[in-house]
């Protein structure tokens, strides 16, 4: 029961409120769609701490995004063994990890070490470090469940679920009922972040500048048109 | 429509490129890029101004948004000046910019609020009592009355309703009127021109009332005495503009970037123009850096090196050579070719008076007041009595000109006997520059120096008499060798001779090479420009005890160039910013004239000294400062034993006055069955009625109620703080030193002693502010006031010509009301609270002997104090003038709220010229509404602010061209001459309120003042003596550099001289009593005023704490910094005997070895930490200085040495100070709650 809402339930829950609230705090609380950078306080620990945060979450979500939703069949065709995808994620999700925990370690000192970047926080702005580390935290854990399943058998289930999650296919919680509870903990925890997603400083992720890569033109001149 | 699905233009958002690719048109979404114009977007535009100590009077935009104000910028549209010279934009500082922060700040006052202990008691005994009855049960009963006296300063304050505020304040005013007297009531208010209605808000509430308004520029000492001593002018100057028109510039101890921000830009002009400048500055400040040259005596010693500066010129521009312009300037504009008897006292020549007319037999033909006509010699070498000199100002009518007149006929006079001399005399002057001082070097030459002066013998009524003239005495005093052989004088400037270039080497430190060429480019330009050379002079040489000295030293110099009086010329004193232009018009308003004369004014330095009980502890003895000539034995007393005949004789003011509730008096002549004025000299002569000045620490004559508004008394200006908060309010201070009992030394002899000292003579202290300031804390009503943007009002300056506004840009905010509003409210309640005890009464006042009055005719030819039985009391002439005047306390609010009676009957008029008023006694009923019924029935209405600006702008001439031409009509009377033209073309103008806030308008010129408005010249002060030849307001007519009044002679300030910083002795009796292991240093305690804070905003504005340290402050040199073991920021206490304070050191290269510099009036609410040696929080720059009088501040009765509120009188100096800085060891932030009192 309680596995069955966790995670056949709750990933809707969590989903609905990640898209709607995102959507809703973007119409309607444009002046709040910021990173709240506290750069302009202090640009101490942000180098290291930052650079090396951002490097190493990034890796990690997008290990985390191609590595459960992309389909079997895929990895079949491309002759990609589980064993190997294992082996992949364990040692570029465990390097990355570290660069994300150092850097999470530095924001997080900074944030609560320096009274005016204290003094500025929102109790979300610090909630949001902690969640992250503990979430880390359970992920660098799963590192050592995995390497006594090196043959990848963990890792279908856990693609498994997630594929049927975000493909509407019931019975997505049954093929997570028997994982390690390190990989429970770690799928709630993960859930929850979406979550609380619309209510933190995490929108900016939906703002990256990722467009400024494949920008055309040099200047950019906006027309002049009412609309 | 919504921000989402407007991004989704991936395939229609670029709409085509240019440039090769380079670049793209897109058309997306723009709606965001409202959010940047909104910002600045707003509902309107309403012009104000600033109305801190700084009438800088610049105009600016105030801009509201959503009913909110928001932000400030310059306006810029000032009328045009004429051709050839710059514009007065831009005006205004950051100061001023960051000013819409206080509206809206956490530290605005937004309801009123009551101390604590004080409101508990009082809703305990309204329950069973009447309102004056609950009052009297409190302060009657010591216990009640001490537990909220003693909690002052503490905290403890609760919100209450305006109407439980005004009854408590009507009532403890209506029962000290009815028990000890209206004088027992007062108010202190600064700078009425700052914002006038405001100010003249509360005056007139106290005016009706009866009660005392005190003076501030005095107190703030600001005001230059050798102003009114040299022209009987409190204070006149160019405007700004004017320094432009100006050669040569010097500016000494007056840092105009930082002070006079707006102004700065005429300097920088005036540089481009080609305008030579030197800078006297002590600390390398910011004006510094305008100079040519950049010269740095020691602090406090500049009268020495003016001294120098004018030996230089008498030397080479008068008597090596002279030049016919300075020559003749000085014959007719100066008293130079006046006659002064040499007496010979104690084996030696000196100087005794001038020559007056009733000194011959005959009175050479004068029979109106001989006495006060000043003689001297024509062409030909016979006495005559020269048109313009006082005795010609009153009874007679058309010769008091400046006019080269004598009996009518035209008579050029003589400058100097020198040519015409019956015999050499040696005349000797005292020097005080060989004074013992532990921190100022002097120089050892005898402290009486004989000179050769050129004399005439003439036959007096009373024999045979030695004469010679000003001239000659000033060159002698100057030490300059004419011929005439003797000592003391110097071939060369090379001697070491007083007052040489290279005398003054060793006091000042300034190089002789650096003085001569100064003093030479200074005369020369003058030569060359007919007396465009002038001196841009501030706080930093007004500050001192001897300040006069200063002043005086420079003014000779403008004299002897010919500078006064014309354009790009002259005297250019910014400290104060007085000027109050529409004065005659805003006076009947402010003191209440139209319901009653005369109004109760106070001298406010005599005042506090008194009443703060300063005197108690005096350390300066009268003998250090008399002249070496002076019989010590005939001046005996001390300063407040000297400041009480000053009272006694009618000199100086004084509140309260009799020790008998005036009430009373009044009332016990009318049964007596005589007359008020008999009754009192007669109970004074017999000793029945005591004067209050002779005892001030009775009970019966301690001040009781005060008001403050529009001042930061105890946070700023309150000289001697701690003895205020000892002696004043009875609450927690820090006084370090013993007062006379204690420590044994010589008590006063006029005045009574107590050696129990009082503690807390005030019974309620009443604070109007917009902010929580250090004043607010200490008193025990704080009512909310309307900021500079919320009120309507007017302000002026002395550095413009225009009239402005203030405009309520968004009405009061919270509970905020404005002050005209206020006291209004009070009057209301007060009206009907005073039935109980008070109704139409008879009050009887005493007024000293006024200047620009017949009053001013005293005591001619010697001192006699009544008083010590040397003459008989007489009202008006030995001792003040005695008035009986009607209030009506239930009726306050209908007087107040009416333009009374007396303005139709009586008429208006100031400085010494009346005019009838009625047209516009008319005018303002017309434009304000005539009350319909009550005891004001048929007057003009004066219900808003608006309707009291109107009213000073309808009766003053300034701004009512009709009354101009009445006025100086009126003054034409006096002078036989016609000045009518200067106004003659704006007669049909009227300046309203709503005029000037379209535009500030230029005003008209009016008699009140010195100089014009005119399309041809900038106003400069003198203008109309020198070219309309109207005289000055002194004893010959001309300006005054021989001060012949017994008490100056006394004291050896006959001439100028230098004197050094007296010695306050608040080092010793405690630098080795407070150790705490941390190196010590001495150092000259310097308060001038900041970037950050005053002018136009307060010290507690984050906005400029963030630009500066955040808090108190000092800075110090990097020698001494390094002597005290201190570096950059440290926290540091400065203490002497007086008190101590804590701040944080700025070491700086600025400032010189020696002095330590703290920015006037930082606030003890912003960063504050407790000192180690008071254990109470802080202390103010004012916690280490004492008040010190200076005797001859007190004389009156005598020309232009007449008191006039604001206008002479004794002044507040604080920078002989000195202080122990050292490292604290310990920074207390004293944060645990006060316990709270039973």
């Amino acid at each position: 029961m309680i596995n069955t809402f966790f995670f056949g339930l709750y990933p809707y829950i969590c989903l609905t409120v990640f898209l709607v609230g995102s959507l809703y705090r973007f119409e309607r609380g444009q002046y709040t769609w910021r990173s709240q950078s506290s750069q302009l306080l202090r640009r101490g620990q942000l180098r290291w701490g930052s650079n090396l945060f951002h490097l190493g979450i990034l890796t990690i979500l997008g290990g985390h995004i191609v590595g459960l939703l992309t389909p079997v069949v895929v990895w079949e065709a491309l002759g990609i063994s589980h064993t190997f995808k294992q082996l992949m994620a364990m040692s570029v999700g465990g390097v990355a990890g570290v660069f994300c925990y150092i850097g999470l370690v530095l924001l997080l000192h900074r944030r609560l070490s320096d009274s005016r970047i204290r003094k500025t926080s929102s109790f979300g702005d610090i909630a949001v470090l902690f969640l992250l580390l503990v979430q880390l935290t359970l992920g660098l854990c799963t590192i050592a469940v995995s390497a006594q399943h090196l043959d990848g058998s963990e890792m279908v289930k856990l693609m498994n679920w997630a594929q049927h999650v975000v493909t509407f296919r019931g019975g997505a919680a049954d093929f997570v009922a028997d994982v390690s509870i390190v990989f429970k903990m770690h799928l709630v925890l993960g859930m929850s972040i979406f979550l609380v997603f619309p209510f933190t400083r995490f929108v900016h992720v939906w703002s990256a500048p990722i467009w400024y890569v494949g920008r055309q033109g040099y200047q950019i001149v906006r027309a002049r048109r009412s609309r | 429509m919504s921000h989402f699905l407007d991004r989704l233009t991936f395939f229609k958002k670029y709409e085509g490129t240019f440039s090769d690719g380079h670049g793209v048109t897109t058309n997306e979404d723009r709606s965001w890029e409202n959010a940047y114009r909104q910002r600045w977007s707003h509902d309107k535009i309403v012009r104000s101004t600033h109305g801190v100590n700084c009438t800088g009077s610049c105009s600016w935009k105030i801009y509201v948004k959503g009913g909110i104000v928001t932000w400030e910028t310059q306006q810029t549209d000032y009328p045009r000046t004429r051709p050839g010279l710059p514009n007065h934009e831009p005006r205004g500082c950051a100061r001023g910019a960051s000013y819409s922060w206080y509206l809206y700040s956490a530290n605005r006052l937004k309801h009123p609020m009551i101390r604590g202990p004080l409101v508990r008691l009082w809703r305990e005994a309204r329950k069973t009592k009447s309102p004056v009855a609950a009052w009297a049960s409190i302060v009657e009963d010591a216990d009640k009355r001490k537990a909220y006296t003693s909690r002052r300063g503490l905290g403890g304050f609760i919100r209450v309703t305006w109407d439980e505020a005004n009854e408590i304040v009507a009532a403890a005013n209506a029962y000290t009127i009815k028990k000890y007297g209206p004088d027992r009531v007062a108010g202190f208010s600064p700078i009425p021109a700052m914002s006038m209605v405001s100010y003249a808000a509360g005056t007139r509430y106290l005016s009706l009332l009866g009660g005392v308004c005190l003076s501030f520029y005095d107190w703030y000492c600001d005001l230059p005495p050798a102003s009114p001593q040299t022209w009987g002018e409190q204070t006149d100057v160019p405007e700004s503009a004017d320094w432009y028109n100006a050669g040569f510039l010097l500016l000494w101890g007056s840092n105009v970037p930082q002070t006079r921000t707006p102004d700065a830009h005429f300097y920088t002009e005036a540089r481009y123009r080609g305008t030579k400048s030197v800078v006297i500055s002590p600390d390398y400040s910011e004006a510094a850096k305008f100079g040519d040259l950049w010269l740095h005596p020691k602090q406090g010693t500049d009268s020495a090196l003016a001294m120098a500066f004018g030996h230089v010129i008498l030397k080479e521009f008068h008597i090596d050579r002279q030049v016919t312009y300075f020559t003749d300037y000085c014959r007719r504009y100066s008293d130079m070719p006046f006659l002064v008897r040499l007496i010979e006292k104690n084996g030696r020549y000196v100087p005794e008076r001038l020559v007056r007319a009733s000194d011959f037999d005959g009175g050479l033909g004068e029979s109106n007041n001989p006495d006060w006509k000043t003689v001297a010699f024509d062409q030909s070498g016979a006495a005559v009595v020269p048109n313009g000199s006082i005795g010609f100002r009153w009874g007679e009518k058309g010769k008091w000109n400046l006019e080269e007149k004598a009996a009518g006929t035209d008579t050029p006079l003589t400058l100097s006997t020198i040519d015409s001399r019956d015999d050499v005399l040696p005349v000797a002057f005292p020097y005080f520059g060989g004074q013992h001082h532990d921190y100022f070097t002097g120089t050892d030459h005898d402290e009486v120096l004989p000179r050769h002066v050129p004399v005439r013998k003439i036959r007096l009524a009373d024999g045979e008499v030695y004469v010679t003239t000003v001239f000659d005495l000033l060159c002698a005093n100057y030490g300059v060798d004419r011929g005439l052989g003797g000592a003391n004088v110097a071939q060369s400037f090379d001697d070491d001779v007083p007052y040489t270039p290279a005398w003054q080497e060793r006091i000042t430190g300034v190089p002789r090479s650096q003085v001569i060429a100064t003093a030479r480019a200074f005369a020369k330009n003058a030569e060359k420009t007919n007396g465009k050379s002038m001196v841009i002079l501030g706080a930093g040489i007004n500050h001192w005890y001897h300040m006069d000295m200063n002043y005086r030293g420079i003014i000779n110099m403008l004299v002897m160039c010919g500078c006064v009086g014309q354009e790009g010329g002259g005297w250019s004193h910014y400290v104060g910013q007085e000027k109050l232009r529409p004065q005659t018009g805003w006076l009947p308003l402010a003191f209440a004239l139209d319901w009653a004369r005369p109004p109760r004014q106070m001298n406010a330095t005599s005042y506090w000294y008194a009443h703060s009980d300063q005197w108690r502890y005096e350390t300066l003895a009268v003998n250090e400062i008399l002249s070496p000539l002076a019989d010590k034995k005939e001046w005996s007393g001390s300063l407040i034993d000297f400041n009480v005949r000053a009272e006694r004789m009618g000199w100086l003011p004084s509140a309260p006055q009799l020790q008998t509730n005036p009430l009373e008096v009044a009332r016990a002549a009318e049964a007596a069955g005589k007359d008020a004025k008999d009754y009192v000299r007669d109970g004074l002569a017999s000793g029945d009625l005591k004067l209050s000045c002779l005892d001030p620490d009775n009970p019966a004559n301690w001040p009781r109620n005060l008001f403050v508004w529009r001042s930061n008394i105890l946070g700023s200006s309150g000289k001697g703080h701690e003895y205020f908060l000892k002696h004043l309010l009875g609450t927690t201070h820090g006084i370090q030193g013993k007062d006379l009992g204690e420590t044994g030394e010589q008590k006063p002899s006029d005045v009574v002693w107590h050696d129990q000292a009082p503690e807390g003579k005030l019974d309620l202290v009443v604070t109007l502010d917009f902010r929580m300031s250090t004043t607010c804390v200490y008193s025990d009503i704080v009512l909310p006031t309307a900021s500079w943007y919320e009120k309507n009002d007017l302000n002026t300056s002395d550095m413009h010509p225009f009239i402005h506004p203030l405009s309520a840009a968004v009405d009061p905010v919270w509970e905020s009301k404005s002050d005209w509003e206020i006291y209004k409210g009070l009057a209301k309640t007060f009206s009907a609270i005073a039935q109980e005890v008070l109704g139409k009464e008879k009050d009887v006042v005493l007024v000293p002997l006024q200047h620009d009055t017949p009053g001013e005719l005293g005591q001619a030819l010697g001192v006699k104090d009544w008083g010590r039985g040397e003459t008989e009391p007489l009202p008006g002439k030995t001792m003040a003038s005695i008035t009986v005047v009607e209030r009506d306390y239930p009726n306050v609010y209908a007087r107040f709220t009416a333009l009374g009676p007396l303005m139709t009957s009586i008429g208006n008029g100031g400085k010494g010229i009346a005019w009838k008023t009625e047209h516009e006694v008319d005018l303002i009923g017309k434009l304000n509404g005539i009350v319909g019924e009550g005891p004001a029935k048929g007057l003009p209405r004066i219900d808003t602010d608006i309707d009291a600006t109107e009213v000073i702008l309808s009766l003053a001439p300034e701004t009512n061209g009709e009354v101009a031409v009445r006025a100086w009509a009126a003054l034409g009377q006096a002078t036989g001459r016609d000045h009518t033209h200067l106004a003659a073309a704006k007669e049909d103008e009227k300046i309203r309120y709503r005029d000037i806030q379209a535009q500030p308008k230029k005003i008209i010129s009016s008699p009140t003042w010195s100089g014009i408005e005119s399309e041809k010249v900038c106003y400069n002060a003198g203008y109309t003596n020198v070219h309309e030849l109207i005289p000055w307001r002194t004893i010959t007519g001309r300006q005054q550099l021989f001060q012949d009044h017994p008490w100056m002679t006394a004291f050896g300030e006959q001439m100028v001289v230098y004197r050094p910083p007296i010695d306050t002795k608040t080092i010793k009796p405690i630098i080795d009593t407070k150790e705490n292991g941390h190196k010590q240093v001495v150092l000259n305690f310097i308060t001038p005023h900041q970037k950050w804070g005053i002018h136009s905003t307060y010290t507690d504005n984050l906005l400029m704490l963030t630009l500066s340290r955040g808090g108190p402050i000092v800075w110090m040199s990097e020698i001494d910094a390094r002597k005290a073991d201190i570096v950059d920021n440290d926290w540091i206490e400065a203490y002497n005997a007086n008190g101590a304070l804590v701040a944080r050191a700025v070491v700086s290269q600025r400032v010189p070895e020696g002095m330590v510099m703290m920015y006037h009036a930082q606030e003890k609410i912003v960063n504050m930490p407790g000192s180690e040696i008071t254990g109470t929080r802080g202390g103010i720059h004012n916690s280490v200085t004492r008040t010190v009088l200076k005797p001859t501040h007190m004389i009156g009765g005598y020309a232009q040495q007449s008191y006039g509120f604001n206008y002479y009188g004794t002044v507040g100096s604080n920078r002989d100070e000195f202080v122990i800085v050292r490292k604290l060891s310990k920074v207390d932030w004293m944060e645990e709650t006060a316990v709270e009192a039973v």
